[in-house]
């Protein structure tokens, strides 16, 4: 590779020739999984002439290779480069595309490489980046060398530094184990419900079949959607493994399809501790994270994992709680007494009362709610965009109130609900005065300041 | 009535949103008493009157809902943030810092333009965040804008 003369995407360079085979392989797999039977149709009707056989053989055979040289033309027309401030990337024939992605605005840098581009040794990079379009700021697909290379450059520009500052050396800081994993994900109400469902109707059946047969037949369906979901998040949440760079954190994980993702300390949003219901005997905990939120790609069929970030799928409380200092510093998760709502509360929300809780502190804001899965979410006060009050109608003759501190994260916002109702008056104004000094300490290290010095190399720039 | 405090130090929104609120009641409500009015008429008996008076409760209730809803709404220009009052069953008070806000929207509906105000609507990187304040004079919606997006300008911080 001449990788080795020229920094990776210093320079406009094509994407790796075997992208079409990958990109529109499934598509090609796809046309000859129904061609072939469509054919066979075909075979089985005729009897007299060859020529509609062969007719339809034509029309597949001129779909498949269209397919295959759009494919290869979309090859050849993309290129790319990463600049001294932006990821550019050229594409499109009829309808020439010219994308600049600014790396100031960069949340993440995703290496994902499907099982296709893993047998070929190719693998993508897709830059995350806040606002409109991010899905656009996608490199399908490059060697795994390559992709390495460009995910440390964009990191690097990033963050202010030197385009060649090599990826930071990353800690292991926790790994999954498989078989834990499984049978957590298999105690998530999802499935376990379901579950003792069947048992039920076995039993059942055991006593009277004509109704045991109709329980079990309508818990099947479910059953096994239960398991398919199951099998899913496997798939997705396999070898879990987070660690620990200078600049954020990078997680590994998946069966067939792997990703490296980063996320980089500076854009958490807020985090939260979750608990299903039959994880509390084994005393294990979920992590997840939320960065800030993509406008309108949030429907993304491509990416459901997108909107749910996990930063550990299943491990014991210390293991997790460890984590979350390291992730947010001097936080915790242990209620003080007084977060406990008063207990009127009771009267509006009597189904999830014995999780409520909410508390702050100078850095953080905690808001604890949940009916059987206990969750807990946790804001820093520089992250906070506004904070609001609210009471319905009920909460008033309760002499209640909620307060939310909004995030521009794309899940949850911390709800601390049903608090006192003057108690709620006082949050709202101290919370936002925490908030104002926590941005103010922020605001004097910024990490993204526009000083940089970038040798002239990189800057010869688009004629 | 305009500009002047409330209870909290809030400032309300200008009078003219009542008006407009008042004038859009009227659009609704004389007609379909006009129209209960004349059916009454036709039934022509004496239980019939419950539909013109049934109309006229109606609109009672719906008027003093709105003034509820009116009275409501009210904000203030503090030092680092904008605070939105707002709601009558559900009430609901925001705190916006001037420095998270992303941008600004002024609005005019068609019965806003008749009346010559606007709503200015504040957007932070928040989906939740909802800090809208109605029924502003043209005008002012426009300063209230400007000194906004000035002050914003001057505290922004980064997401």
């Amino acid at each position: 590779m001449d990788g080795l003369v020229a920094p990776v995407g210093s320079d406009w360079r094509r994407l790796h020739p075997l992208s079409p085979v990958v990109r529109f392989g499934r598509l090609a797999v796809g046309l000859l999984v129904v061609a072939i039977p469509a054919l066979e149709a075909g075979r089985g009707q005729r009897q007299g002439g060859g020529s509609p056989f062969f007719g339809s053989l034509v029309v597949w055979a001129i779909l498949l290779g269209v397919s295959i040289a759009a494919g290869f033309v979309s090859w050849l027309v993309t290129r790319w480069r990463i600049g001294t401030s932006d990821l550019q990337i050229e594409t499109g024939v009829f309808r020439r595309q010219s994308i600049r992605i600014p790396l100031a605005r960069v949340q993440a840098v995703d290496i994902v490489a499907p099982l296709a581009a893993r047998i070929l040794g190719l693998a993508e990079v897709r830059v995350v980046s806040a606002g409109r379009g991010g899905e656009r700021g996608r490199l399908a697909y490059l060697t795994a060398a390559e992709a390495g290379a460009a995910r440390a450059r964009l990191l690097a520009l990033a963050h202010g530094l030197a385009p060649e500052t090599p990826e930071p050396v990353a800690q292991p800081l926790l790994s999954v184990v498989n078989s834990r994993l499984v049978v957590a994900l298999s105690l998530r109400a999802g499935i376990a419900l379901p579950v003792l469902f069947a048992i039920a109707a076995i039993v059942v059946l055991v006593v009277s079949p004509r109704a045991g047969a109709i329980v079990l037949s309508t818990t099947l369906p479910v059953l096994i959607t239960g398991v398919v979901t199951v099998a899913r998040t496997f798939n997705e949440e396999f070898e879990f493994s987070i660690s620990e760079a200078g600049d954020g954190l990078r997680l590994d994980r998946g069966l067939l399809q792997r990703r490296h993702e980063t996320i980089p300390f500076g854009r958490i949003q807020a985090l939260r501790v979750v608990q299903p219901l039959l994880w509390r005997p084994a005393g294990w905990l979920r992590l997840e994270v939320d960065v800030a939120r993509q406008h309108g790609v949030e429907q993304s069929r491509e990416d459901p994992q997108r909107l749910g970030r996990t930063l550990i799928p299943v491990a014991r409380r210390e293991e997790v709680l460890a984590l979350l200092a390291r992730v947010f510093p001097e936080a915790g998760v242990d209620a003080p007494p007084q977060a406990r709502p008063p207990r009127r509360a009771l009267l509006k929300a009597p189904f999830s009362y014995h999780f409520l809780a909410a508390w702050y502190g100078t850095r953080y804001v905690y808001a604890r709610t949940g009916r059987l899965q206990e969750a807990t979410v946790i804001v820093p006060l520089q992250k906070i965009q506004s904070v609001r009050l609210s009471s319905g109608p009920l909460q008033r003759r309760l002499r209640l109130a909620n307060v939310h501190a909004d995030t521009a994260g794309q899940r949850w916002q911390a709800a601390m609900k049903c608090r006192d109702e003057r108690e709620a008056a006082e949050w709202l104004w101290e919370i936002s005065a925490r908030a104002r000094l926590a941005r103010r300490r922020e605001a004097r290290p910024r990490p993204r300041a526009p000083v940089r010095r970038i040798p002239d190399d990189a800057g010869t720039a688009i004629a | 009535m305009n500009d002047t405090d409330d209870g909290a130090g809030l400032r309300r929104v200008s009078q003219r949103f009542w008006l407009a609120r008042q004038t859009v009641l009227a659009a609704v409500f004389v007609p379909l008493l006009a129209g209960a009015i004349v059916a009454m008429a036709a039934i022509n008996a004496g239980y019939a009157v419950v539909l013109p008076v049934a109309v006229a409760a109606i609109a009672v209730f719906a008027w003093s809902v709105e003034r509820g809803r009116y009275r409501s709404w009210g904000y203030a220009e503090r030092e680092d943030d904008l605070i939105v009052r707002r709601g009558l069953l559900f009430r609901r008070t925001s705190v916006v810092p001037y420095g998270r806000m992303q941008f600004i929207d002024v609005t005019a509906g068609p019965v806003d333009r008749i009346f010559g105000m606007a709503t200015v609507q504040l957007h932070t990187a928040a989906a939740a965040t909802d800090a809208r304040i109605p029924g502003l004079l043209r005008a002012d919606a426009d300063l209230l804008r400007d000194r906004l997006a000035s002050v914003g300008e001057a505290t922004a911080t980064g997401l």
